[in-house]
């Protein structure tokens, strides 16, 4: 009976694997590698056992950079796939391409798929929006960063491990003692442009740069060394020669710190989470990010980080009927749920976050919900809505290098920043030229 | 008289050579001859629309005080890695020749870093140097040594000159140990016995006899430095801190798979190929012409 049983089901199995002569073929072109290329596969597979008219196929095709190129280059040689991941700060590439790609909104209303662009969070789907409201990319992966506290480093510094710590202000006092009491890492960050300035500005209210931070138009030019920022690294700056703040690297080498038990507070992405239950041999926490209270009396909201799946022009209408049903899919609740609960990225639709609270997830793993509600606390204005701007990937390097000699102590904030902004200025002139 | 062997007619010596000329058209004339052309322009990445901006491209450059840095920078940074690895494998290989004994087992062991690519042995120092795990680090913490090459663009620059010509040594040292090898025993011991102290010997013999052996390694290190080490750099500092490792072909590959800008990607190229044109023409026009062969 058994054996008959799985007999069956293999055949089954052979049956779905053939590709029959009516399965249209899409083609996923994505960045991720390890357990999160895992996890892709198996929704990959899971679409493709749930229907038999549409046959996905997802290829790695290297990290963020490399598949934005990598989708380029195919591109240019007319071999673009259907579907092509690309990081958020790729987007107004993308979005200046308008020969290149079809925005989701069209492919699913040419497509007559069911699509309500409201069942998506705001803060997440807003950065992959026109200003008319049209989605042109569907949210994807998407994080944003929060605070992660050692807890027994603050109980071992004397402190309190439920202290305040949702100013700047408050950690400010709190690096103090930790410095006092001898720790060798108070606190380090990942990704310091992310978070200690795009984000940062969001969080404040403040542009990061003019022309609603470019969702207005290409002439844009950074707003990011206004008394704002400024005040904020230079603070960072002061903490960084007082040896409070411990820089590691521009990208998340400071999370290897952290997880060791070294550093007690790291600012860092909320999908850092998985590493961090996986190693930590500590008690941590996720708080909210901290604001400044001299500078507003709460804070508005973060903004995110991550991916966006791009729709490629030039296929079929078929092949774009298969895109709009996967596109779908990926967006159904129970598919985001587990998703979130994964990996530690946001939900993007909100039945998708309702369910996982239904689930008892945020109970049963606490702390897991402090990014959701840091992104969904306020309705996001045009200076926290994200950032569109040309060569950005680029530009993040040069905030990298600007604030690299803050930390050590061969600029002050604001000439670094100045210089960033007239850096980062030149290529969105050069953006601006390539794309008129 | 020189002896010549002449092939007589025109076909056949073409037809021989045709490999070589179809080999370099198509690998160097074709894509160095679009990157002229894409010098001209400012295009998008996709390829949709081209803008002409005549010289547009090179002012832009020339212009910016950072890419201007990237020249003083990549020539720092050659020289260094040429020295470096050039003076170690010399003196390695003088050792090696001297050698009865084991020189087979300590030639082998020396050859050995080269079959390392590039950016694998950026990691490899990157995990020695590791401004917070890495081992060489916390020795020299115990020294009392505050090691950061992730701020001080000094630190930096030396850990990628040490780990680009690291890999190199192997390879130098090959050359210079056949080289010395092939020099005749009988003109050293003439001068021994008419009391030269190995010093004056390896000054006054050997070094002179060994330049053209100097001479090749010495293009072929500035080649490998200008072009090869973009692994190196890439793994362990992209460049940074501030700039200060931006070498000129780092920053081709950033303006053109960071940025997507292709036309400023596309004249650094061609200002490189200009570069290393003239680099050649001085090298055979003014050493070789100091080199005994």
């Amino acid at each position: 009976m058994k054996m008959k049983h799985m007999l069956s089901a293999s055949a089954m199995s052979v049956v779905m694997a053939a590709p029959a002569m009516a399965q249209t073929e899409i083609e996923f072109w994505h960045a991720f590698t390890g357990r999160l290329g895992e996890l892709v596969a198996e929704q990959v597979t899971t679409f493709n056992a749930s229907q038999s008219d549409y046959l996905v196929t997802a290829t790695h095709k290297g990290n963020y950079s490399e598949t934005l190129n990598a989708g380029i280059a195919a591109f240019r040689a007319g071999e673009q796939p259907d579907i092509l991941m690309v990081f958020e700060v790729g987007t107004a590439t993308m979005m200046s391409a308008a020969g290149a790609i079809k925005p989701v909104y069209e492919v699913m209303a040419e497509a007559g798929a069911d699509f309500n662009s409201d069942a998506y969070i705001g803060s997440v789907k807003g950065y992959y929006t026109s200003n008319d409201g049209e989605m042109l990319s569907l949210p994807f992966n998407s994080s944003t960063p929060v605070l992660w506290v050692n807890r027994d480093a603050l109980t071992e510094a004397g402190i309190d491990p439920n202290v305040d710590m949702s100013t700047w202000e408050q950690v400010g006092e709190v690096l103090d003692q930790l410095k006092a009491a001898g720790s060798s890492c108070p606190m380090t960050t990942a990704w310091q442009s992310w978070i200690h300035l795009e984000n940062f500005s969001a969080y404040h209210d403040t542009p990061f740069a003019t022309k609603a931070n470019g969702f207005e138009g290409v002439d844009t030019k950074l707003a990011l060394n206004s008394p704002a920022q400024v005040a904020h690294v230079s603070a960072m700056g002061q903490w960084a020669q007082d040896g409070k703040f411990i820089y590691a690297g521009r990208r998340n080498e400071g999370g290897a710190n952290f997880r060791a038990g070294e550093c007690a507070l790291f600012t860092e992405s909320s999908a850092g989470y998985a590493g961090i239950k996986a190693e930590a041999q500590f008690d941590f926490e996720v708080r909210p990010l901290p604001y400044w209270k001299a500078l507003s009396d709460e804070p508005q909201n973060t903004i995110i980080g991550g991916a966006s799946l791009w729709v490629m022009e030039g296929q079929t209408d078929e092949e774009y009927k298969g895109v709009a049903a996967f596109l779908n899919f990926l967006s159904s609740p129970e598919i985001q749920a587990k998703w979130h609960q994964d990996t530690g990225y946001l939900p993007i639709t909100t039945a998708a976050a309702e369910l996982t609270k239904e689930q008892g997830f945020y109970e049963a793993n606490p702390g897991t919900d402090v990014a959701v509600m840091q992104m969904t606390a306020k309705a996001p204005t045009s200076n926290s809505k994200g950032l569109r701007l040309g060569s950005f990937d680029q530009i993040r390097g040069i905030i990298d290098e600007e604030l690299e000699a803050v930390w050590s102590g061969d600029k002050d904030a604001q000439s670094a920043l100045d210089s960033a902004a007239a850096r980062g200025d030149e290529l969105l002139r050069r953006f601006e030229q390539a794309n008129r | 008289m020189e002896k010549r062997v002449t092939f007589k007619g025109l076909w056949l010596p073409l037809l021989l050579v045709l490999p070589q000329i179809v080999i370099t058209a198509v690998f160097f004339f074709y894509p160095a001859g679009q990157a002229i052309w894409q010098s001209l322009f400012i295009p998008d990445p996709f390829g949709l629309s081209m803008q002409y901006v005549g010289l547009g491209n090179f002012e832009y450059l020339l212009g910016n005080s950072y890419y201007r840095a990237s020249f003083v920078t990549t020539a720092v940074f050659s020289i260094l890695v040429t020295v470096v690895s050039m003076g170690i494998a010399l003196y390695l290989a003088v050792l090696a020749d001297r050698l009865i004994k084991g020189s087979g087992v300590y030639r082998t062991l020396l050859i050995w870093p080269y079959a390392v690519a590039p950016a694998v042995a950026g990691v490899l120092w990157l995990f020695m140097f590791n401004t917070r795990v890495g081992v060489v680090t916390w020795y020299l913490g115990v020294l009392g040594y505050d090691w950061n090459h992730v701020l001080n663009g000094e630190e930096a620059m030396g850990l990628v000159v040490v780990a680009s010509a690291w890999g190199r040594i192997s390879y130098n040292f090959l050359f210079f140990l056949a080289g010395l090898q092939s020099i005749p025993k009988s003109v050293i011991e003439a001068a021994a016995i008419d009391g030269a102290r190995f010093w004056t010997r390896f000054r006054t013999i050997v070094f002179p006899l060994l330049s053209p052996t100097t001479f090749f390694l010495l293009v072929v290190n500035i080649v490998y430095a200008f072009f090869e080490t973009f692994g190196v750099i890439h793994t362990i500092t992209s460049g940074g801190p501030q700039q200060s490792t931006t070498i000129l072909v780092y920053k081709v590959f950033s303006d053109g798979f960071v940025g997507q800008d292709l036309g400023s990607s596309a004249a650094q190229s061609v200002i490189l190929l200009v570069i290393v044109g003239l680099l050649t023409i001085v090298q055979f026009k003014y050493i070789e012409r100091r080199v005994h062969y």
